[in-house]
């Protein structure tokens, strides 16, 4: 095969980073990623140091790593990250618990569909910010109400994405689940369930993405704790350095929740042929 | 065709079936009249232009959809939905990814009444006639695409449905594939003996496998020839250069060139 390939003998072929579709080593890609935002760091750097803006419009690196510090070693940090954790699981736990059934009977059954679908449709552009008088006056002003802004935030989107899974796996799996002589019931806990699940998971990691973006929204009003309180707080008094570091370390949970799921679908669906 | 004695009914018997479809508000007919007996062990392939109803056919005979119009009859019984005298293979491999070949096959067994012992023979011995002994606690994914057809056809023969009904099965394969696929499936016809409606676009399939080509009329859907096959079984890739054989295919592609010509100047094509 080599031989045959090698049109000049000798040569080392270096096959350009920029062929179409063409894979690249995956080295080289994983390095990539870093490249742009090591980048801008630098600028930031040094744009900062050499006092081409002030810091109260954009504070050094330095100074949001020293924040970071000042609130990892205060507790702050730890306290905050928990509470806002367990509002990001509950209320994306809570969406998912209602959007995987009503998902799943809207992708089988036309009339479900037929139901919920404008209404869904409708509320997925309801702007969760104007909600938040009224979930205040439902909710009160505790843990519930920011988890409720978080369900309003994902669940809608959720449902319709549920649902489109559901439809996207192959008519002929239920097919031949008919002829195989498999009930309605069955052919949906046992064909349709575990055909649409990895597709499923994907929406999983999808929308806790978004839960973590309506964060800042749901800790907006008659909050104490939690890092987006911490954000609008920093606000107040302009301190940049804790809004810098508080939108970024939100982004790094971010990430790593994307990450956990990415590892934890390439595991748990090893038989799919969507997996990679 | 006097088969006098014992004439049972054909083993299956579509019965002027029509079908039509409501699209956007409008009727499409999509079959308009079809009469057609099928017997037993008979190999029979039907072929036509694309759109000209033979998938909706074939679903209507294995209970998947139903007739507008006339029945359809298995062994003298009216089809109503799907049953397990009849087994299906589709175009898309449709296997279960999640599961095994082993448990894909022994899915199919879960609603017979075999006992386990039969069971884990019945999976054993398809597994073996589909040549895929040492596959089989792979995964669908891990196989080629003839290899998951072949599961798919183990699956749809283990609970020894007296009929196979076949949906474009060799579609999606490539050429050479497609050859041993063809032998395979006509060997496992000659030693399991079922009855077997396939569908192709593929002249050269359909004549190499049947014992009948049916060519379907396209918009609507009727039949236009009703063609025995007079090649010697068993049969070999020998036969493809057979005169015989050209002259069944120069026929036939007559027939289905007719068909195209009309769906294009229809400007349907
Ligand atoms: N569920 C359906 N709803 C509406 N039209 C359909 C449906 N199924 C098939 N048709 C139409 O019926 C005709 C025959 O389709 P089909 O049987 O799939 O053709 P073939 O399998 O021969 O390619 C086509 O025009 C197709 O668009
Ligand atoms: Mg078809």
């Amino acid at each position: 095969m080599s031989t045959a390939q090698s049109h000049k003998p000798g040569r080392k072929k270096s096959r350009s980073l920029f062929q179409l579709r063409q894979d690249i080593p995956d080295r080289v890609f994983f390095a990539a990623g870093f490249v742009i935002p090591v980048v801008l760091l630098l600028m930031w750097w040094l744009v900062t140091s050499l006092g081409l803006v002030k810091p109260l419009f954009l504070p050094g690196p330095l100074s949001v790593v020293g924040e970071g510090w000042r609130q990892l070693t205060e507790g702050i940090l730890f306290e905050d990250a928990s509470v806002s954790v367990y509002r990001i699981v509950v209320g994306w736990a809570v969406a998912t618990v209602v959007a995987v059934p009503v998902g799943i009977l809207m992708g089988n059954y036309r009339i479900v569909e037929g139901l919920f679908e404008p209404l869904i449709s409708t509320a997925r552009y309801m702007p969760v910010v104007a909600l938040i008088p009224l979930s205040i006056l439902w909710a009160g002003i505790g843990d519930g109400q920011k988890i409720l802004i978080l369900f309003l935030g994902t669940f809608f989107q959720q449902t319709l994405m549920i649902m489109d899974n559901v439809k996207n796996i192959d008519i002929n799996l239920i097919r031949a689940g008919q002829t195989l002589g498999f009930t309605n019931n069955e052919i949906l806990r046992r064909i349709i369930l575990p055909a649409a699940l990895p597709g499923i998971w994907d929406t999983f990691r999808i929308t806790i993405g978004w839960t973590w973006t309506y964060l800042v929204v749901a800790e907006l009003v008659a909050a104490n704790s939690g890092l987006g309180r911490r954000i609008m707080d920093a606000q107040r008094y302009l301190s940049t350095d804790t809004i810098l570091f508080g939108t970024l370390f939100i982004g790094l949970l971010g990430l790593l929740t994307d990450y956990l799921f990415k590892r934890a679908g390439k595991s748990l669906f090893k038989w799919s042929s969507q997996t990679r | 065709m006097m088969t006098s004695a014992k004439t049972a009914a054909p083993t299956i018997s579509v019965d002027g079936v029509g079908r039509n479809f409501t699209v956007s508000g409008q009727t499409l007919v999509a079959i308009e009249k079809i009469d057609l007996d099928i017997q037993q062990n008979e190999f029979v392939s039907i072929v036509g232009t694309s759109g000209c109803g033979k998938s909706t056919l074939l679903n209507m005979i294995g209970g998947l959809d139903e007739p507008t119009s006339g029945e359809i009859r298995i062994e003298g019984k009216p089809v109503d939905g799907p049953g397990r005298d009849r087994g299906f293979v589709f175009q898309t491999y449709s296997l279960f990814e999640w599961m095994t070949v082993e448990k894909n096959i022994r899915f199919a067994l879960e609603k017979s009444s075999f006992a386990r012992a039969e069971k884990d023979e019945l999976v054993a011995h398809f597994i073996q006639a589909v040549g895929l002994s040492g596959f089989e606690k792979a995964y669908p994914k891990q196989l080629s695409g003839g290899m998951k057809q072949r599961v798919a056809i183990a699956r749809a023969l283990v609970y020894k449905p007296s009929i196979l009904l076949m949906d474009e099965p060799f579609g999606a394969l490539d050429a050479q594939t497609r050859g041993m696929m063809q032998e395979l499936l006509l060997k496992i016809w000659e030693d399991h003996k079922v009855t077997v409606v396939f569908i192709t676009h593929d002249v050269d399939e359909a004549i190499f496998l049947a014992d009948r080509v049916i060519v379907l009329a396209s918009r609507p859907g009727r039949i236009k020839k009703d063609m025995r096959i007079e090649l010697d079984r068993p049969r070999s890739y020998e036969v493809l250069t057979d005169p015989k054989f050209a002259a069944y295919k120069r026929e036939v592609l007559t027939d289905i060139r007719e068909e195209t010509l009309k769906a294009l100047s229809a400007g349907q094509g």
